[in-house]
């Protein structure tokens, strides 16, 4: 079963067809798509696109229809729910648009949450010790103890990043990951982004915004269902760069609660 | 196995919604502590009147005169004048078995000593009657068989008589006026408290059978005969025998009603803890419907419980839960609510029905099996009502959950 060693993620063919009522939905129809390892890909299209339907798909969510998916070389597309459950935990992280985040919940135990469904039993240190590292590595040091309500949006986000980094796991998905946030702490996720990106992690985003979609190596457009560009970014925006062209609107520190 | 992070993973959601979680417990607190007080205070009330019956004494048999074949002891006090002196004195000498027999000749009436008087009830009985109702005294000598063959004016009291009559006075040795007649007080009773009817045992005065029957009442027959048997088991042959014994003494053709009553202890015992029995039974109906309540709270909770957290489920399905941890997760959540909402709720039931004895004297008896038994149900309340929750979120479709608004 095991591909070409450089393609993490590889779709052979797939469609996928959502069935309501007597409606037939065919949200895509035959994406073939090879992502290697270290690329920061961003998925774009308009609504209806297929792009969030193909994302479920990449993101274990979902089932293919039909087609192969290929993760880290491993056929994927016909495993069970329980299956696909490991694979997330496994292999996938992902950041949402809104965050995400368990309410009334420290930083740290919404970080831990991933290894609390893993493999292996931690004991609270080391699930502490895991947690608090990857919170530092997103610049969280010391806001351990807050709740998703006393940290900004970006703050939040980047909780939310933590997460998804827990298990250092092969893809990081994020779905419109700036939908909710202000252009300035947008640069500042997107630089976040391409830090891990240059460590190595792979990376696919949705979004609709092309600025924010600049930020990432390549850029895939669906329409209809398929893929109807697919290219290298040639003027790629570096975040430390831009992060300064962009007053914040305020001081993003915002405590609510 | 991961239970023991699921059991973590709950906790932490449980511990997120505290002033939810306490509540929702309290809907199992006052049931179980209503079942647990409610139960107790019935176990109480019986034994009670178990520990009433048992003062009468033990191994008893109770042969009252005149027939009775409508319901209970009480209508049977007839004194329809069928029981004599023989039959007390054929009974004591024929059954085998039998270790102490007392003829009772009972009366109302007026007493007086000094200046004082007072309104009691006078028991003819013979020198056994102490034997047979475990009533040793508090001071002074019972009568004895040479008393009660001569009919002797000698007698003795009980304690609220000899207050009544002799206030701090030493009443032994003092002579007590009955229908003019006067008797010498030989000594006075230990409280015995009220019977299971509700009457003061210790107001009453007691003489031979004999000196009652010349003296008192003027009658030559006996009301009942109280009997005692040496061992449990000769309880049941002994009463057969004295009915047998009777019927032919009394000439009485088979087919023909009995003339006379016999009751044993555990006879009367049972009529007397039926009522206390129904009590318990419907004061722990009732308590077990606030349990149920209860229950339908948790399920309730839980349910709103699941649809408000509809995207935190597609998160920790996101981060890889398996419903199976979703569905485990949401069942600890509700057993830990109810079962934490027994515990207290035992110690609520347990502090309420002591309250209430000391406070209502009312007394209560808590037993262990009750207290595991509602343990016991309030866990499978958190099962049974959590189950069906915890079942639709685990069943969610995690994409459907992360887009739930």
């Amino acid at each position: 079963m095991t591909d070409n060693g450089t393609s993490v993620v590889k779709l052979v063919d797939v469609h996928k067809i959502y069935r309501s009522g007597e409606m037939e939905v065919h949200a895509v129809r035959g994406v073939s798509l090879e992502i290697a390892r270290g690329e920061f890909v961003a998925l774009m299209g308009a609504s209806g696109s297929g792009k969030s339907t193909l994302m479920n798909v990449l993101g274990c969510l979902d089932r293919p229809t039909s087609g192969r998916y290929l993760l880290d070389g491993h056929d994927v597309s016909h495993l069970s729910r329980d299956q696909l459950a490991d694979i997330r935990n496994q292999k996938l992280g992902f950041v949402f648009q809104n965050f995400n985040l368990l309410p009334r919940t420290s930083a740290r135990e919404n970080v831990e949450l991933p290894l609390l469904y893993g493999k292996h039993h931690l004991s609270n240190a080391q699930l502490r010790e895991r947690a608090d590292r990857v919170l530092d590595s997103v610049g969280l040091h010391g806001r351990e103890e807050h709740h998703p309500s006393q940290l900004s949006g970006g703050q939040q986000q980047r909780v939310a990043i933590a997460r998804a980094l827990i298990n250092n796991p092969e893809v990081l998905l994020a779905d419109e990951p700036t939908g909710n946030l202000d252009s300035h702490t947008s640069v500042e996720i997107m630089g976040i982004f391409q830090e891990l990106n240059d460590r190595g992690i792979t990376i696919i985003m949705v979004t609709h915004e092309a600025d924010i979609a600049a930020f990432a190596r390549r850029n895939v457009i669906m329409r209809d269902g398929l893929v109807r560009s697919d290219r290298a970014v040639s003027k790629r925006l570096i975040a430390s760069q831009e992060v300064g062209k962009i007053a914040p609107v305020d001081d993003m520190v915002q405590p609510l609660g | 196995m991961r239970l023991g992070s699921t059991f973590k993973v709950a906790f932490r959601a449980l511990r997120r919604n505290k002033l939810r979680s306490a509540l929702t417990a309290l809907g199992i607190i006052i049931g179980v502590g209503a079942v647990i007080a409610m139960v107790g205070i019935g176990s109480g009330a019986k034994a009670q009147v178990e520990a009433q019956i048992a003062s009468l004494g033990e191994n008893v048999i109770l042969v009252f005169s005149g027939s009775t074949t409508a319901s209970g002891i009480r209508t049977g006090w007839g004194g329809a004048g069928t029981l004599k002196i023989e039959d007390a004195e054929a009974i004591r000498r024929e059954v085998p078995g039998v270790s102490a027999v007392s003829e009772e000749v009972p009366s109302n009436t007026q007493i007086a000593a000094g200046n004082q008087n007072w309104f009691t009830r006078v028991l003819g009985e013979s020198a056994d009657y102490f034997d047979i109702r475990q009533w040793p005294l508090a001071e002074g000598a019972p009568f004895t068989p040479q008393d009660v063959r001569s009919a002797n004016k000698v007698c003795i009291i009980g304690k609220t008589t000899a207050s009544q009559i002799f206030g701090n006075d030493d009443p032994i040795g003092q002579t007590l006026r009955i229908k003019n007649v006067p008797f010498s007080v030989l000594g006075v009773l230990i409280p015995k408290g009220l019977s299971a009817q509700g009457l003061d045992q210790d107001d009453v005065v007691i003489m031979p059978y004999t000196s009652a029957m010349k003296r008192v009442s003027g009658g030559t027959t006996l009301r009942n005969i109280n009997i005692q048997v040496a061992n449990a088991s000769d309880l049941e042959p002994a009463q057969q025998q004295i009915i047998a014994l009777l019927r032919q003494r009394h000439n009485i053709r088979p087919g023909r009603d009995d003339d006379f009553t016999v009751r044993n202890q555990q006879e009367i015992a049972q009529a007397a803890t039926a009522t206390t029995e129904v009590m318990t039974g419907l004061l722990g109906a009732i308590a077990g419907v606030s349990l149920v309540v209860g229950g339908i709270g948790i399920m309730n909770i839980m349910l709103v419980s699941v649809t408000e957290r509809t995207r935190e489920i597609g998160t920790r399905m996101a981060v890889g839960a398996h419903g199976r941890d979703i569905l485990t997760q949401f069942l600890i959540e509700a057993v830990s609510l109810s079962a934490v909402g027994g515990l207290l709720g035992i110690i609520l039931g347990i502090a309420a029905s002591k309250i209430l004895s000391v406070w209502k004297d009312w007394p209560s008896l808590i037993s262990p099996s009750s207290i595991i038994i509602a343990f016991m149900v309030s866990a499978a309340v958190g099962i049974f009502f959590g189950f069906y929750p915890a079942r639709t979120a685990s069943r969610l479709d995690p994409i459907d959950a992360l887009r739930y608004e």
